[in-house]
């Protein structure tokens, strides 16, 4: 039971055909979106949240429960804002990319649906430096939905005045943390703020804010049209819709492919990547949902729903659906080793576990990764990430450390055979 | 990282720099951009504008462009903000080139995605080249960095050089689009895999296969 | 006033409390680095971990989650032990174990915190970090490997001295503390952030490898380069005060000292009259103090005398001087040594009403001629508080930077008589309205057309007093109140030509006006007064002697001696009642406890530490108007105002190359 073609959301998410206004309302975009918005404000969020649809950022929360946490009036003459976080830069993430050149009306329209179902005067949409291209293309279709009249003053002929901004970062991986994207569109350091208080209450300029994945926002107009209950006939309970899944690494064809939650990853691998490179048995892991998240040894994940309840129940996690898969070529200890040099590059360095801890733990790694090492240093790696891990204002801490603690989980015994090769080398070599 | 700081100041950095004002063009630009914030938050416009001016300073010298710290200055003049503040996201942030650059900036993608996919033959090959991570050939046309996770894991291994990308890249790939920018022709962009357009999967399309040759409509079929 | 528990026991905290306050007020003890109760919170650190129910499985930063009715807090859980080893490690694994060289040691919250919670064993073996120093200036050392990223520096600049000037650049673990191409911290607060910075990275350069904080004699002062009267702890070793630190008054200084007032150490031991002088055929020599009071006896004025008192001395000098000239006859006492002439019949009038610390509460502000920041830097620092709450803040005078948004109205003073309709109106709606005037503003009228501002105003009102004015000398307010005032200021002690005047530290005085007197000095630096000297008696700068001072908003504190006056030097009051001797005169005291009995008796006020009462404030002078341009402030360069700071080599250094711009190439090293 694999989707369909007519059920995908993102039907021109490779590009075969142009991105423009035109183009996208020959596709179903911005059709009577005014109707859209006439159903008010509280319908559209209980619509959103009968969906049963999860932020696609990673984290997972449902998405018209946060949009819900939005103040109904402003009390003291505060806007509301929306954010929408296309900072994509988790480690196996492509999907907005895809979204954002191929289809950016779906984005902007959802950006209008969403802001006026949370009241809010504005979007900034926030789009990673490195995506200059993409920024282009969103730039010029922001400019078509205003020279349309799809967006300003009495947007859609809504009588609703909002405005969609779209702002560059330029490199830096802790601007997707929601407070950290924040301080950057105010013109600061990307340093993740202390919560509480929470962008509801006090975001953007002090005014309530929400911060919205790309994905979540631009599947909305969707789901209001075809109704929640279509979206939630897809996947399992608690795990519904329709979701970007994004396989990089050793498949014959890695790719971005929209797919319907909780497909088990062998058909995701099998139907739309020509499976494992080498074969089903030349699996050695998968990191199942961008590098944030533990890895999942080959037996364990072949058969796993691809979900967020399905890999949390493996001890890791459906993250932003960033499929790594790794076959037995890989060098395990280097491929996890990389990711640590990730985090330790990308720490805002605010505060102290992350700061020291991912450059301590990328040059313990690092020394695992040729054996140089004691192997009592597995164990203090492994309490080492403990202390990062839930010590930190935001969550790059855990992200750090628990791709490290995943391969001290299954991978301990290669840790172990490195360091006692490197040792019989060394012997040797006295001799 | 732990070497990069800012080009020193100094009387020649002064006397090249210290005039830098907006062109004709670029100030429109600007004012355009401050529009987009709120009245009273021109800070916001901080980041882009530092981008605007590293464009413009690349645009003057014919590279990718950098921050000499009179451009930093200028940009926190125009938007009332202690140069030290922007000094710190300039030097947070690390498309900011706090240093000179070539003519193009060779950015190889080393996080895992990329490496399992072969960006050590990316590498290889752009040393081969004479490229040098974190130095620009002595003919000033290549600046080599490698940098993590650009995005683009389901076309991997991949560069981006200045504003573009190379995706699908083998040594000889990346080696063939160095040798054509040296040689002043702009190479194919995206993909270089023959046969796929972006990111589907290559040679076999397994979904959406009557959106390659029309803009289909699937309103019809729900 | 919500109810909680911390480790098992009940108790009820303050609205708005943190998790830490609790945690404070229950009687335990939370280590941090960051968290400062006088800057914003940054939570960076991570050292406050706690446990608190409910909340998620992890420990909290307990400096920033607000206090809630019914939370369990543990403070003493294997959780909060772990979290506290952790942080502590990592905070070590890249700080260089140089603590042997390291002038914080001793006083320093890394190795405290670290002996009380760290893990006691390190398992880092790898390359530590290095960091390059970064120049910050003559005051501040920096040894920045040492850094701990807590960002005190960073929020005290931004924050409280309203300077933007010292970052965080860079990111994770190469982010680093300078300041924008290493120039020096240039605002009259900076060294501040070394008392801030919890480690060594930021340390006193001129106190550098001085004393370890244990060798240390600690003497509780009064800061005499100003007249905020900040509260200060001198520390000494043997007969040297080796360095001046503020202490914690919420009412004065809060827990900041000018640099001025801290720097000026080093002056102390410098250009020091350590021995009589006299003057032979114009030449000045040295003398024994038996020839030196031969001299005195010798000039026999009469009731011909007239004392002039400089800005840095006590209330017991300026009283024993008193009691020195009354006994001869005269009355002829003055302290305004620049010659201003403000009318000080009543005291309420040149006071600052509103004190230091309701100042904040003011939400409508006048300065008429005051450059706040050089004149009295700790009173800048809480109109910047003002501002923040919604305080306008007007200013009469030649523009200078505040720090804060600030109206200028031009420099002409008469504005003040009539005020635009603007301020007028900002004025009309403002709770608590205030007027500040300066130095500047009494030379050319301000008082008066103050007091007229007040009635028509209600700046006097149910709990409020907004009639400021704002003094420069630490000797100020106890000068007045000791009647060191002429009606026509100094310009009366001159018309009475007196024979002899005796110069009590009176560096600022236009001597040539006293051509004909013979003039006695009693001071404690080879400076201006000395210069123009007929006799010198050396005397004892403020650090040697137990003194009482009265700031500008009337507050009487006391200061003690911390070491012996050099050489032959002996303390001031000895010498006045040897003088008295001298010229055949009785003063009525024989100890410094009679002396000060005398001046309580005379003067209750000063006999109790806190607020003098003036009663209140006189009418306005009908047609009394504000005239002149204000063009310039009398401060021409805020290091050097007073002999001991002319003295310091070290703001010397400070005048050289932050107000003159002179450069200092770095030694190599």
């Amino acid at each position: 039971m694999a989707l369909a073609d007519k059920d995908r959301i993102f039907t021109n998410v490779y590009g075969f055909q142009p991105w423009n206004l035109k183009a996208a309302q020959a596709r179903g975009d911005w059709d009577n979106t005014r109707d859209l918005l006439a159903r008010g404000q509280d319908a559209i969020i209980e619509e959103i949240k009968a969906s049963g649809l999860r932020g696609r950022g990673g984290a997972g929360f449902p998405t018209g429960m946060k949009w819900s946490f939005m103040p109904k009036e402003s009390k003291d003459g505060r806007p509301s804002f929306l954010v929408i976080n296309a900072d994509e830069s988790e480690p196996g993430s492509c999907k907005d990319r895809e979204i954002i050149r191929h289809d950016p009306h779906k984005l902007i329209e959802g950006a209008l649906v969403a802001g006026y179902a949370m009241r809010a005067r504005a979007a900034y949409i926030y789009i990673r430096g490195e995506y200059i291209r993409e920024a282009e293309t969103l730039f010029a279709a922001v400019r078509e939905a205003y020279d349309a009249g799809l967006l300003g003053k009495n947007a859609c002929g809504s009588g609703y005045d909002f405005d969609v901004f779209v702002h560059r970062g330029a490199g830096a991986y802790i601007c997707g943390e929601e407070t950290a994207m924040i301080e950057s569109l105010e013109g600061k350091k990307g340093q993740p703020r202390l919560k509480p208080p929470f962008p509801a209450g006090a975001g953007l300029y002090g005014c309530p804010t929400t911060v919205n994945n790309v994905e979540s926002i631009a599947v909305a107009p969707t789901i209001l049209r075809r109704g929640a209950a279509w979206f939630s006939s897809f996947g399992r309970d608690n795990n519904k819709g329709t979701k970007l899944f994004q396989i990089s690494g050793h498949v014959n064809r890695p790719c971005v492919v929209e797919e319907e939650m909780s497909i088990p990853f062998s058909e995701l691998i099998e139907k739309h990547c020509g499976g494992i490179r080498g074969g089903k048995d030349n699996l050695l892991a998968v990191i199942p949902g961008g590098s944030s998240v533990p890895l999942v040894p080959a037996e364990q994940i072949w058969d796993a729903p691809m979900d967020f309840d399905g890999l949390r129940a493996l001890g890791s996690g459906l993250g932003t659906a960033a499929v790594i898969v790794m076959d037995k070529s890989t060098d395990i200890v280097r491929a996890i080793s990389r990711l640590s040099y990730f985090y330790k590059h990308e720490s805002c360095g605010q505060c102290t576990p992350c700061r020291e801890g991912t450059g301590w733990m990328w040059r313990v790694m690092e020394r695992l990764r040729t054996g140089d090492a004691d192997l009592a240093e597995i164990d203090m790696l492994q309490e080492v990430t403990k202390q990062v891990e839930g010590h930190t204002i935001c969550a790059l801490g855990d992200a750090a450390a628990w791709p490290i603690q995943g391969l001290i989980r299954h991978f301990r015994p290669e840790i172990e055979r490195r360091i006692a090769v490197r040792a019989g080398d060394v012997r040797e070599a006295a001799e | 990282m732990a070497d990069r700081h800012p080009e020193p100041d100094s009387p020649e950095l002064r006397a090249r720099w210290g005039n830098f004002a907006w062109t004709a063009e670029n100030a429109e630009k600007a004012k355009e951009i401050i529009a987009r914030y709120p009245a009273g938050r021109q800070r916001s416009a901080v980041m882009p504008l530092l981008d605007l001016a590293q464009r413009q300073v690349g645009a003057e010298e014919n590279t990718q462009g950098w921050l000499p710290l009179p451009v930093m200055e200028y940009v926190a003049a125009q938007l009332d903000m202690p140069i030290i503040r922007v000094l710190e996201v300039a030097t947070f942030y690390t498309m900011y080139n706090i240093q000179p650059v070539g003519r193009f900036h060779v950015q190889v993608c080393g996080t895992t995605p990329c490496m399992l996919r072969g960006s050590d033959d990316i590498m290889a090959a752009c040393k081969a080249k004479g490229l040098k991570k974190g130095h620009t050939t002595p003919d000033g046309l290549f600046t080599l960095t490698e940098v993590e996770c650009m995005g683009n894991c389901a076309s991997a291994p991949m560069v981006q050089i200045n504003d573009d990308n190379y995706e699908d890249l083998t040594a000889e790939r990346v080696t063939h689009i160095l040798d054509e920018l040296a040689a002043g022709r702009q190479p194919k962009t995206g993909t270089q895999e023959p046969g796929r357009h972006t990111v589907e999967p290559a040679g076999a399309l397994s979904n959406l296969t009557a959106m390659v040759s029309e803009n289909h409509d699937y309103r019809g079929e729900w | 006033m919500p109810k909680l528990k911390v480790d098992g026991v009940e108790l009820e905290v303050p609205a708005g409390a943190t998790v830490l306050q609790a945690c404070e007020l229950a009687g335990k003890e939370i280590p941090r680095f960051c968290y400062h109760e006088r800057l914003s919170i940054a939570g960076n650190c991570r050292m406050c971990l706690v446990e608190v129910k409910p909340g998620p499985p992890k420990p909290q930063a307990s400096c920033a989650l607000p206090a809630s009715e019914g939370q369990e807090i543990r403070t003493d859980s294997e959780m909060v032990k772990k979290a506290r080893e952790g942080v502590m490690e990592f905070l070590l694994i890249n700080h260089p174990l140089d603590c042997p060289i390291c002038d914080q040691g001793g006083e320093c919250d890394l190795q405290d915190q670290s002996v009380a919670y760290g893990r006691g064993a390190s398992r880092y073996h790898e390359h530590k970090r290095a960091v390059t120093e970064k120049y910050m200036g003559p005051l501040i050392k920096t040894i920045m490997t040492r850094c701990i990223h807590c960002t005190r520096c960073v929020r005290f600049s931004e924050e409280i001295a309203g300077v933007d000037e010292i970052g965080a650049l860079y990111r994770g673990e190469n982010m680093q503390i300078s300041t924008y191409l290493e120039q020096a911290a240039k605002h009259e607060l900076s060294a501040n952030v070394i008392d801030l910075c919890p480690v060594g990275a930021l340390t006193s350069r001129p106190y550098a490898f001085e004393a370890r904080p244990w060798e240390l004699k600690k003497t509780l002062s009064i800061d005499v380069s100003d007249a905020i009267g900040s509260n200060i702890r001198l520390d000494s070793r043997g007969r040297e005060v080796l360095r001046i630190l503020p202490r914690v008054n919420d009412d004065v200084n809060e827990e900041w000292l000018s640099d001025r007032g801290r720097y000026m150490v080093d002056g102390l031991t410098r250009r020091r009259l350590d021995k009589p002088w006299l003057r032979r055929d114009g030449k000045l020599v040295a003398a024994t103090w038996a020839e030196a009071f031969d001299a005195v006896a010798k000039i026999n004025p009469g009731p011909s005398v007239a004392v002039i008192a400089g800005d840095l001395v006590d209330c017991e000098t300026m009283f024993a001087a008193r009691k020195l000239a009354g006994a001869l006859g005269s009355t002829l006492l003055e302290g305004r040594q620049t010659g201003l002439a403000y009318d000080c019949s009543n005291l309420a009038a040149v006071n600052f009403n509103s004190t230091l610390a309701g100042i904040e509460d003011a939400d409508a502000i006048l300065i008429i001629g005051s450059m706040v920041r050089d004149e009295a830097p700790l009173l800048n620092t809480r109109l910047r508080k003002a501002v923040k709450k919604g305080a306008k803040v007007f200013i009469v005078g030649a523009e200078w930077d505040p720090t804060y948004p600030a109206t200028f109205l031009g420099e002409d003073i008469a504005v003040a008589n009539d005020l635009p309709a603007e301020v007028a109106q900002v004025f009309e709606a403002a709770k608590k309205p205030a007027v500040i005037v300066g130095g500047a503003g009494l030379a050319k009228g301000g008082r008066e057309a103050a007091l007229a501002l007040s009635e028509r105003f209600n700046l006097v009102r149910e709990g409020w007093n907004g009639f400021n004015v704002v003094h420069m000398a630490a000797s100020r307010m106890g000068g007045l109140m000791l009647g060191y005032a002429q009606k026509g200021g100094i310009a009366d002690l001159a018309a009475a030509k007196p024979k002899m005047v005796i110069s009590l530290g009176a560096d600022e005085v236009d001597f040539t006006k006293f051509a004909d007197s013979m003039i006695v000095h009693i001071g404690h630096h080879g400076d201006k007064a000395a210069h123009a000297a007929d006799v010198i008696l050396p005397a004892a700068a403020f650090s040697e002697k137990d003194g009482t001072y009265v700031n500008t908003e009337g507050r009487v504190q006391y200061a003690e001696a911390a070491v012996f006056p050099p050489g032959d030097a002996r303390q001031d009051w000895t010498i006045l009642r040897a003088m008295a001797d001298a010229l055949g005169v009785s003063v009525g005291f024989d100890s410094f406890e009679q002396l000060r009995a005398a001046m309580v008796a005379e003067v209750p006020a000063l006999g109790s530490e806190g607020l003098a009462d003036y009663g209140a404030l006189p009418a306005a002078p009908a047609g009394a108007k504000a005239e002149g341009a204000i063009a310039g402030y009398p401060i021409k360069d805020r290091y050097l105002t007073n002999a001991i700071a002319r003295a310091s080599v070290t703001l010397q250094r400070c005048s050289a190359e932050l107000v003159h711009g002179e450069s200092f190439a770095e030694a190599a090293e």
